[in-house]
């Protein structure tokens, strides 16, 4: 027997203790909601009486309980995402089909958010009907939310095709897409392409090296560090060397601060930027003007994940669980595919031959991710924990 | 005189609104912030947060943050001086005064994120002023041997600028109206020169409301966040930034560590209005 599935029974087996803890952390957030609002209680108290009173969602997805799904998250009628970039992995086709397909409105809020903020979020507005139904963060903070008991369990219909290693085998988290690091940058602006880390730091580039955030809360820019590091001489397991690249990117004056947006790709602000390569891609098709070019760097390939997590609290809990279904069926996953980000469940998708072949041929060619590395989950705990003390010493805050 | 029971003065009634407002707002949260410094993790009282503001990383943060205050309290204060007082004195057409006051109004309370995104689409790097220079003098200000950037200290510090000589103005207009013309006239009766005028009375006056507006402006430099984080994305150590690290960051689960931090600026301030009792005093003696 598989060993999720052995886990999966134990944790069925435990389904009424789950309950019974879920129940109590409604009326918990319902007490929460009143605490917070000094004026606002009564509406805020009545409407989480209302959400315990309802059905409690499922906690599996099967073929059978569909149609019930569906037709509680239509009764919903709304979902709250957060920090979804519409030209993210082609998140903003995914929310526009979405809305068509099941009728159910959704707001997104704060597009430039980084997994942290995403976290952040489900605390500060608990109880509160804006809060974040489903978030999409990497797998650091997916970790550290669940730890802090942020997220509800779910396993979707297709839980069973996500590789092990991209998966919380007790149902928190689950990755969807993956890609590697690239470095993007504008051929109109840029005389002579970078090809590598080493690259970077020449004088040529100076004032024009972006990242995708800041190390200390966006998991792209941690990624990033990965995959300094890696073409450094560290390793998985030893993200310094990356810091100090990052320092001497610094040093030399070829470093910027200045976070990459499609607005600054635009405005040539940052005319090189590191960041995952489903990010770089769209922007070639976004800003044509801007000529971006995107390459994989030669001495250092480090792919990563991002994983979808219900919130524990989420004001829209059935219309939460019909999203995670529709991003992991073969259309959602499909979708993701146009936007240039390896699916979570491409492999099997490739093997059922579901895939249309212009879009594997539109992909980036399997040669240069060859060298790709990810890393575990305790790999990227410790490197996280490294970044949190070193870079605001080697870089400023 | 009334004899029997003293009436309550109802006229207080007035205020309880405000006096509420400022407990709810602004007393209660502070005791919360100064109470959470001295807990750890688990609740228990410790000193060990404060211990940990001590480390090099946030004495850095605090450095930076009081010598930015510091200059744009003194060159906002000193610049702004001026301008009022080239604005506000008699000689000056009437609409040049209500001009400059309205529009104070307006850019005082231009910050946050509206306006380091303007300065970036000014002077940072793909600026329309950095490529106007580029192209009439041929100088690129971020290379050699400039070298500014929007992103560090010097460029902070002239956004800053911009909300500070504002606010400067708005405060210092109403003394500058109470220089007496009168004063002036008398001095240059008795012979002064404009400097000796300046030195011997019109600034003594001034004093005490020069020094507290730059007070005001010190505080609100110190406290300034959305602007600082929109223009360097936290790549200078400020003590708002490493606070907003804490709660928009992975970096620590502790809070109090931030809480913290959060006393340690309103120590900073505490200091500062004692620096500033015993000057206040000094420029009123001649009033006493």
């Amino acid at each position: 027997m598989e060993d999720y599935e052995a886990q999966e029974q134990e944790f069925w087996a435990k389904l009424e203790e789950s309950e019974f803890s879920r129940s109590s952390m409604l009326r918990r957030s319902a007490a929460a909601a009143l605490g917070l609002t000094i004026l606002g209680g009564a509406p805020s108290l009545a409407a989480a009486a209302r959400r315990a009173g309802a059905a409690a969602p499922p906690l599996k997805g099967t073929a059978a309980n569909m149609a019930a799904l569906v037709a509680a998250a239509k009764k919903e009628g709304h979902l709250n995402v957060i920090a979804l970039p519409p030209d993210w992995a082609n998140y903003g086709e995914i929310i526009s089909t979405f809305s068509k397909k099941y009728g159910i409105g959704i707001t997104s809020d704060n597009p430039d958010g980084s997994s942290a903020q995403e976290n952040q979020a489900i605390v500060s507005l608990k109880g509160d009907p804006r809060a974040p139904d489903v978030v999409d963060v990497g797998p650091s903070f997916a970790v550290s939310g669940t730890v802090q008991g942020l997220y509800g369990k779910y396993f979707n219909s297709n839980f069973a095709t996500i590789p092990r290693a991209m998966k919380d085998t007790r149902g928190y988290w689950t990755g969807d897409y993956w890609g590697a690091i690239s470095i993007g940058y504008n051929a109109s602006l840029i005389s002579t392409p970078p090809k590598s880390f080493a690259d970077l730091l020449k004088p040529e580039y100076k004032n024009k090296v972006a990242l995708n955030g800041s190390p200390l809360t966006s998991n792209s820019a941690v990624s990033g560090v990965f995959a300094a590091a890696l073409a450094n001489g560290g390793s998985l397991s030893n993200v310094a060397p990356g810091i100090d690249w990052f320092a001497k990117c610094k040093s030399v004056g070829n470093f910027i601060p200045v976070q990459t947006t499609p607005q600054t790709v635009a405005s040539g602000q940052t005319p090189i930027s590191i960041d995952w390569d489903y990010n770089n891609f769209a922007y070639v098709k976004e800003f044509p003007s801007a000529k971006w070019t995107v390459t994989i760097p030669s001495d250092g390939v480090y792919g990563g994940y991002y994983c979808q997590a219900i919130n524990a609290t989420a004001p829209h809990p059935n219309a939460a669980r019909l999203w995670e279904e529709f991003l992991y069926s073969d259309q959602g996953q499909i979708l993701f595919l146009k936007g240039y980000a390896h699916p979570a469940r491409f492999t099997d998708m490739n093997g059922r031959k579901v895939i249309p072949k212009a879009l594997i041929n539109a992909l980036p060619s399997g040669a240069l991710y060859s060298k790709v590395k990810f890393a575990s989950l305790g790999q990227i705990t410790a490197a996280k924990a490294t970044i949190n003390t070193q870079w605001p010493a080697k870089m400023g805050a | 005189m009334k004899t029997g029971r003293r009436r309550l003065p109802l006229a207080w009634l007035g205020a309880v609104p405000f006096f509420l407002y400022a407990l709810l707002f602004l007393f209660i949260p502070a005791a919360s912030i100064i109470a959470g410094a001295f807990k750890d993790a688990k609740g228990h009282r410790t000193l060990s947060n404060i211990h940990q503001v001590f480390q090099s990383q946030y004495i850095d943060a605090f450095r930076t943050s009081i010598e930015i205050s510091v200059v744009t309290a003194l060159l906002g204060g000193a610049v702004g001086l001026a301008i009022a007082y080239a604005a506000l004195r008699e000689g000056t057409p009437r609409w040049i005064r209500s001009g400059m006051t309205t529009f104070s109004g307006v850019a005082a309370n231009f910050g946050g994120i509206p306006l380091a995104f303007a300065f970036i689409a000014t002077l940072g790097s793909v600026g329309i002023a950095t490529q106007f220079i580029d192209n009439v003098f041929g100088v690129n200000i971020y290379n050699s041997p400039v070298n500014f950037a929007i992103w560090s200290k010097t460029g902070v510090e002239i956004t800053y600028l911009y909300f500070q000589m504002p606010l400067m103005i708005l405060v210092i207009a109403p003394a500058i109206d109470g220089l007496r013309r009168e004063w002036r006239e008398a001095a240059s009766n008795l012979g002064a020169s404009s400097w000796q005028y300046w030195r011997h009375v019109g600034l003594p006056i001034l004093m005490p409301s020069i020094l507290g507006a730059m007070i005001l402006l010190f505080g609100n430099s110190f406290a300034a966040y959305a602007t600082a984080y929109g223009l360097t994305s936290g790549a200078i150590p400020l003590v708002p930034i490493v606070i907003g690290n804490f709660y928009t960051g992975d970096v620590l689960s502790n809070p109090h560590l931030a809480q913290a931090l959060a006393f340690g600026m309103f120590v900073v301030l505490g200091a500062m209005m004692l620096l500033y009792v015993p000057l206040q005093r000094r420029a009123s003696r001649w009033s006493r």
